[in-house]
């Protein structure tokens, strides 16, 4: 359904450089699938992410959407064609409440509607659909409403950028159940969640390990799982090298 | 019916009205009062001299609210006001004031409107102030209001005051004098556009132990406007005031913020806080990501800051 053929993607850094953070990414996510993006730190996930949401612009490759390619499109119109993104780093707003985030999220959406998602987050619509987005919200609050966010839209696909950071146990268990029933098998749709739990990533459909920039493992969770977890141990100790404390072996 | 549907329009926008209000209410067009009409429990009158209003809440008052807002579709016309609002005492009491101008012509359309407003002891005020403009764009829209307060003791009062748009040029003076345990706080929202220039001139004097104040200002100019906001909070016995100033700068638009705290004793609390930006990208690419085009997601974000 979604597509990225070679997809290359630099950034300019402080010094003015140009650095490739993305060295050539070829994924295909299928409709009816939810699929686990995991990998070290600074890996590329995020920026995957990004790139498909048209926040981050590729230098080279296609992205195709159930086979048109939208690699010229802006993020406005991308958002429009049925991609959504539930950012890692919420962002705040003075002055705008929940309530309205949401509407925005989905204008058509009745207030039912805007209450059952807050409720799927675990949140009091009571309590919060009036509140600002602002600093007053923590961080498991910003993050569970920029969930709610997605959910509500309910795109062609969803990527869901670590839902589970900050956020507690129960809520992050509900949510998952919500996401993998929502999408496994559906006929139309399919859901990328960016994670590091070891709970969540072998109950997707399929894993991909980003690593360098690069697409370094994938699979299904009985194929790679077990492998998954070596290669990140040998990837922490060699970023770490030379430095003996942290030689986890 | 004097009023026609231009002034209904103007009453509309900066006071919520539809049609005529009950209650206690004062609606100066053109310089003159058009409509006044006092209630059991607010009383609504010339003041001595004949400049303006008096506006006096009795004792003990609860829920009520007055209207006293002023148009001008005149053009050129130069109107200035003094009225007085006296809030007895323990009175839970609601001005709506504002003023709107109309002005078609190449002329200056101008209003001074000085209010002197005293809270008595335990009594609590809400007041809200909304300017707005409109009209051709070679007459220019001038507002001054000049609002003196005193909130005595164990007190409260909150001035939300608003320039929505269309002011060419503002001076607005606000000083405040808060007794024993008596609380402030104010909110002041501007938007200033193209050439338009504002300054706002805000001096809390918190005169008694336990006072506090607290004023929230918002601004954002576009286009090539300027805007001064100068805060002095001058604390003269165990007290708690802050100030904050966020700003959102467009285009080649300029913004001035003068804090100035002044501790009179030890126990005075005083701060400030302040930030002039532009919109922050992360906001604009969260809401695009939502679906809004650029220009729509400015507007929600400068509409939600201005809010
Ligand atoms: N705008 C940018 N400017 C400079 N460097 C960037 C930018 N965006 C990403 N990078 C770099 O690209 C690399 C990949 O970042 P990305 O956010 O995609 O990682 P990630 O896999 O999501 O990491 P994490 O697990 O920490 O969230 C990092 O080294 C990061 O510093
Ligand atoms: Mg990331």
């Amino acid at each position: 359904m979604l597509k990225m053929e070679n997809i290359h993607m630099q950034v300019n850094n402080d010094s003015g450089e140009d650095i490739e953070i993305l060295k050539g990414i070829n994924i295909e996510f299928a409709k009816g699938k939810v699929y686990a993006i995991t990998g070290p730190n600074g890996g590329g996930k995020s920026s995957i992410a990004k790139v498909i949401m048209g926040i981050y612009r590729h230098s080279k490759g296609r992205i195709l959407l159930n086979g048109e390619d939208i690699s010229e499109l802006s993020l406005t119109e991308r958002a429009m064609k049925g991609i959504g993104y539930a950012f890692q780093q919420p962002t705040r707003f003075k002055g705008l409440t929940i309530g309205s985030i949401l509407k925005i999220a989905s204008p058509e959406a009745d207030p039912m509607h805007i209450r059952k998602y807050l409720r799927d987050v675990g949140l009091c619509p009571e309590d919060y659909l009036d509140r600002d987005l602002g600093a007053g919200l923590s961080g498991g609050e910003i993050k569970r409403i920029e969930m709610a966010q997605l959910l509500l839209r309910s795109p062609l696909i969803s990527i869901f950028d670590e839902p589970e950071a900050g956020v507690d146990l129960w809520t992050i268990q509900k949510l998952l159940g919500l996401i993998l029933s929502r999408y496994k098998n559906n006929t139309t749709k399919t859901a990328v969640i960016i994670t590091h739990n070891e709970k969540i990533i072998p109950m997707c459909d399929e894993i991909l390990v980003v690593d360098g920039g690069v697409i370094t493992a994938q699979g299904t969770p009985k194929e790679i799982w077990h492998l998954i977890k070596d290669d990140i141990e040998c990837k922490v100790r060699y970023q770490c090298q030379g430095d003996v404390i942290y030689d986890i072996k | 019916m004097i009023l026609n549907k231009l002034d209904m329009d103007l009453l509309n926008t900066i006071a919520d009205i539809k049609g005529v209000p009950s209650g206690a209410l004062n609606v100066r067009l053109n310089g003159t009062a058009v409509l006044r009409q006092s209630s059991p429990n607010i009383m609504v009158g010339p003041n001595a001299d004949g400049s303006g209003l008096l506006v006096e809440i009795k004792p003990g008052t609860h829920d009520e609210t007055v209207h006293v807002p002023v148009i001008l579709t005149q053009a050129g016309l130069q109107d200035k006001v003094y009225n007085t609002f006296i809030v007895g005492e323990g009175a839970d009491a609601t001005i709506i004031a504002g003023c709107g101008i109309h002005n078609e012509s190449h002329a200056v359309s101008q209003h001074d409107g000085i209010h002197e407003i005293i809270v008595k002891a335990g009594a609590k005020l809400k007041y809200t102030e909304k300017h707005y403009g409109e009209g051709s764009p070679a007459g220019k829209r001038v507002l001054n209001p000049t609002t003196i307060i005193t909130v005595h003791a164990g007190g409260s009062a909150e001035l939300e005051m608003v320039q929505i748009k269309g002011v060419d040029n503002t001076i607005r003076s606000t000083v405040a004098h808060v007794h024993e345990k008596g609380s402030l706080k104010i909110i002041e929202r501007l938007l200033t556009q193209d050439e338009q220039q504002a300054e706002s001139d805000i001096e809390i004097i918190l005169e008694g132990s336990d006072s506090t104040a607290q004023v929230l200002s918002r601004a954002v100019a576009q286009g090539q406007s300027y805007q001064v906001f100068r805060a002095v909070l001058i604390g003269k016995e165990s007290c708690l005031g802050h100030v904050e100033c966020d700003a959102i700068l467009m285009d080649k638009a300029r913004i001035k913020s003068i804090p100035e705290l002044q501790a009179e004793k030890a126990d005075a609390v005083l701060t400030h806080e302040a930030a002039i930006g532009k919109i922050a990208g992360e906001q604009l690419i969260k809401l695009m990501s939502l679906g809004l085009t650029e220009d729509d997601a400015v507007n929600t974000i400068l509409e939600g800051f201005l809010r």
